[in-house]
C-alpha cells in the first residue's frame, strides 16, 4: 500500500508541475458545468410563457416524461429537465478525458525519459505499479467530476426556485451517473490508456490512440440526442453493471499487457 | 554472492548471453568487460530480475532469479546505463521516492546522508533537470545505495563523465569496496577496471576469460622484464637465452626484453650472468601490458 501511495505522490508531483495539465483538469469540468447551467438560465424564461407551456405539454413523448418528470411538473419544466439531462452524458466526458491525458503519458513518458528501468528495478510489483499509476490518473478526474457536479447542483439551486423542478433536475439518474458510472468510466479510460502507453513508443501516439476511449461516451451523447434511447434509472444502472464487468476485464488485460521484459527490451 | 550456471538469454534469433557460468564472491569487485552489444546490460538485467533468462539458473544473495525476483530487487542496488531521473522533481524528492519504494526505515536520513556524501546536498532542492551529466550520475548512484544494498550493479558508471567527475565516481566505488560490498561493474574503461576490480570477466555473448587483471596479463603476454644496459647486443642476449628458465629474449635499443615465468626468482640470476659477460646493468623493471592490450587481444580472438 505504501508503494502505491509513493507512486501516486510521484505521479502527482510530476504531472501537476505541468500547467497545461492543471488547465485541462480545471477547464473541462468548468465548461461542462457552465453549459447545462446556461440552458437552465436561458430556458427559465420559457416557463413563464403560458402559450409555450401548453404546446410543450402536448409535444413531450410520454416515455420521456415518465423517465424524467415527476408528477406536478408542467410541460415547460419537464422540457427543461429533458434538455439538461442531455448534458448528463457530457458530464461523463470529464472522468474519461482528464485521466486519459495523464495515464497515456505515464508509461511511455517514463520510457522516453529512461526512468522506467530504475523504477522497475525497485521491489515494486507490477500490480502495485499499475494501481498507483491508475489511481493517480483516476482520482483527479473523479474529484473534478464531483466538483463539477457540486457546482452544477449549486448553480441549479440558485437558478431554480421550484423545488419539484430542482429535484427533477438533480434526480437519482444524475447521482448514479456521477457517483457510480463516473468513477467506473475513469477506471476504464485509465486502464485503456495505460495499456496503450505500455505498447507504444511515442507519447503523442499514446495520447491520440487513448483518446479513442471517448468515442463510446460521445456515441451515447449523440444517440440520446437522436432519441435512440432514454437515459432513465434502469438504463444507467445497467450501464454501471456493464462498466463494472468491463473494468474488471480491462484491469486483467492491462496487467497482462504490462510485460516488464518486453517494455525494457523492445524499447529503443 | 552471485552464482550463475549456464545462464542464457536469446532474443528471437539473437543469442545475447550464451551459457554464462560464474561465481562472484562476497566483497569482490567484479569487472564485466565487453564491446557494445556484447550482452553486458542483458546480463545485469537478468541478475537484477528485470528480465528472465531463456535457460540456465542464477542466484543473487541466495535468491533465485525467476522465483524470488522481488527479494532480489529488494537486496541489490542498480545503477542503470542512463541515470533516468525525474527531471521535473528536485534531487531530494527523486531520492525520497526511491527510498520509500525500497521501504528504507529512515528515508529522510538516508537521503541526506547520500546527498552529502556525493556532494549534492547544497543542490538538493534544485530539479534534477538542471543538473549536469556528472551530477545526475552521482544522484543515480545515491539512488542505487539508499537501501544499503550488499550487492551493487554499476552499468557504465563513468560513461560520458568528464575526467573530474569520473575520478570522483571511481573514488566513491573504491569507498564502497572498502565497506565490503560486492560490486558488479560493467565498464568500457579498462584503466578503471584495472584499478578497481579484483577479477575481470571479458565477455562477448559468452565469457571469454575470467581472472585477476595481473593473471590475465601474464596468461596472454607472459611476464616481461626490461634490463636497461649501457649497451645491449646479441652477445648479451645469447648469454641470457642460454639460461633454461628464460622463454624469450629481444634486444630493443639498449634494452633486453626478457620473457620470464617468475621474475622475482630469476632476475638475480640474469643480472649475475649479464654482469659476468661484461654488461653494465643500469636498472631492471617489469614491462606492464595495459589491460587494454589484454582486452583487445581477447576480443579480437573471439
Amino acid at each position: 500500500m505504501n508503494k502505491i501511495k509513493t507512486i501516486i505522490r510521484k505521479e502527482w508531483a510530476e504531472v501537476f508541475k505541468n500547467r497545461m495539465v492543471i488547465f485541462t483538469v480545471a477547464f473541462l469540468p468548468l465548461l461542462m458545468t457552465a453549459i447545462p447551467l446556461v440552458i437552465i438560465f436561458s430556458t427559465g424564461a420559457i416557463t413563464s410563457d403560458a402559450s409555450t407551456l401548453t404546446n410543450l405539454d402536448a409535444e413531450m413523448p410520454t416515455e420521456l416524461t415518465d423517465a424524467m418528470c415527476p408528477e406536478g411538473l408542467n410541460g415547460a419544466d419537464c422540457f427543461q429537465v429533458f434538455l439538461v439531462s442531455q448534458f448528463m452524458m457530457m458530464f461523463m466526458i470529464i472522468p474519461v478525458a482528464i485521466p486519459v491525458t495523464i495515464a497515456a503519458y505515464s508509461i511511455v513518458g517514463e520510457k522516453t525519459t529512461r526512468s522506467l528501468e530504475p523504477l522497475l528495478a525497485t521491489p515494486i510489483t507490477t500490480i502495485e505499479l499499475l494501481i498507483g499509476k491508475c489511481l493517480s490518473a483516476a482520482i483527479p478526474a473523479v474529484l473534478a467530476t464531483y466538483a463539477a457536479f457540486g457546482l452544477f447542483a449549486l448553480g441549479s439551486w440558485i437558478l431554480v426556485s421550484d423545488k419539484i423542478l430542482l429535484t427533477a433536475l438533480l434526480d437519482a439518474r444524475w447521482l448514479i451517473a456521477i457517483f457510480i458510472v463516473g468513477p467506473l468510466l475513469a477506471v476504464m479510460a485509465v486502464t485503456f490508456a495505460l495499456m496503450v502507453s505500455s505498447r507504444v513508443s511515442d507519447p503523442r501516439v499514446a495520447e491520440q490512440v487513448s483518446m479513442v476511449i471517448i468515442v463510446p461516451v460521445l456515441a451515447g451523447f449523440f444517440g440520446q440526442m437522436a432519441g435512440l434511447f432514454v437515459l432513465n434509472k434502469t438504463v444507467i444502472s445497467w450501464v454501471a453493471v456493464v462498466m463494472l464487468a468491463l473494468d474488471a476485464g480491462l484491469i486483467y488485460l492491462a496487467t497482462n499487457v504490462f510485460q516488464r521484459e518486453q517494455i525494457l527490451t523492445r524499447w529503443k | 554472492m552471485i552464482h550463475t550456471e549456464t545462464l542464457t538469454k536469446r532474443f528471437k534469433e539473437v543469442l545475447a548471453v550464451d551459457n554464462l557460468s560464474l561465481d562472484i564472491r562476497e566483497g569482490e569487485v567484479f569487472g564485466f568487460l565487453g564491446p557494445n552489444g556484447a550482452g553486458k546490460t542483458t546480463t545485469v538485467r537478468m541478475l537484477t530480475s528485470l528480465i528472465g533468462p531463456t535457460a540456465g539458473t542464477a542466484t543473487v544473495a541466495g535468491f533465485a532469479i525467476g522465483r524470488q525476483d522481488t527479494d532480489i530487487r529488494r537486496t541489490v542496488g542498480v545503477l542503470t546505463e542512463t541515470p533516468g531521473m525525474y527531471d521535473n522533481l528536485s534531487a531530494e524528492v527523486n531520492l525520497r521516492i526511491f527510498a520509500d519504494l525500497y521501504e528504507v526505515n529512515d528515508a529522510a536520513g538516508q537521503v541526506e546522508k547520500y546527498l552529502k556524501m556525493l556532494g549534492l546536498y547544497d543542490r538538493r532542492l534544485d530539479t534534477a533537470g538542471t543538473f549536469s551529466k556528472g551530477m545526475k550520475q552521482k544522484l543515480a548512484i545515491a539512488r542505487a545505495l539508499l537501501h544499503e544494498p550488499k550487492i551493487i550493479f554499476l552499468d557504465e558508471p563513468t560513461a560520458a563523465l568528464d575526467p573530474e567527475a569520473a575520478h570522483l565516481v571511481r573514488d566513491f566505488i573504491a569507498e564502497l569496496k572498502k565497506e565490503g560490498r560486492t560490486i558488479f561493474l560493467c565498464t568500457h574503461n579498462l584503466d578503471e577496471a584495472d584499478r578497481l576490480c579484483d577479477r575481470i570477466g571479458v565477455f562477448k555473448s559468452r565469457l571469454l576469460v575470467l581472472d585477476t587483471p595481473a593473471n590475465l596479463r601474464a596468461s596472454i603476454f607472459g611476464r616481461k622484464v626490461v634490463f636497461h644496459l649501457r649497451a645491449a647486443d646479441d652477445r648479451l642476449a645469447q648469454a641470457v637465452r642460454s639460461l633454461n628458465f628464460v622463454r624469450e629474449v629481444k634486444v630493443v635499443e639498449n634494452k633486453l626484453l626478457v620473457n620470464l615465468e617468475d621474475p622475482e626468482a630469476h632476475n638475480p640470476e640474469i643480472v649475475r650472468v649479464l654482469v659476468g659477460v661484461g654488461a653494465e646493468v643500469q636498472f631492471v623493471g617489469e614491462l606492464r601490458h595495459s589491460l587494454e592490450d589484454v582486452y583487445l587481444q581477447l576480443v579480437k580472438a573471439a
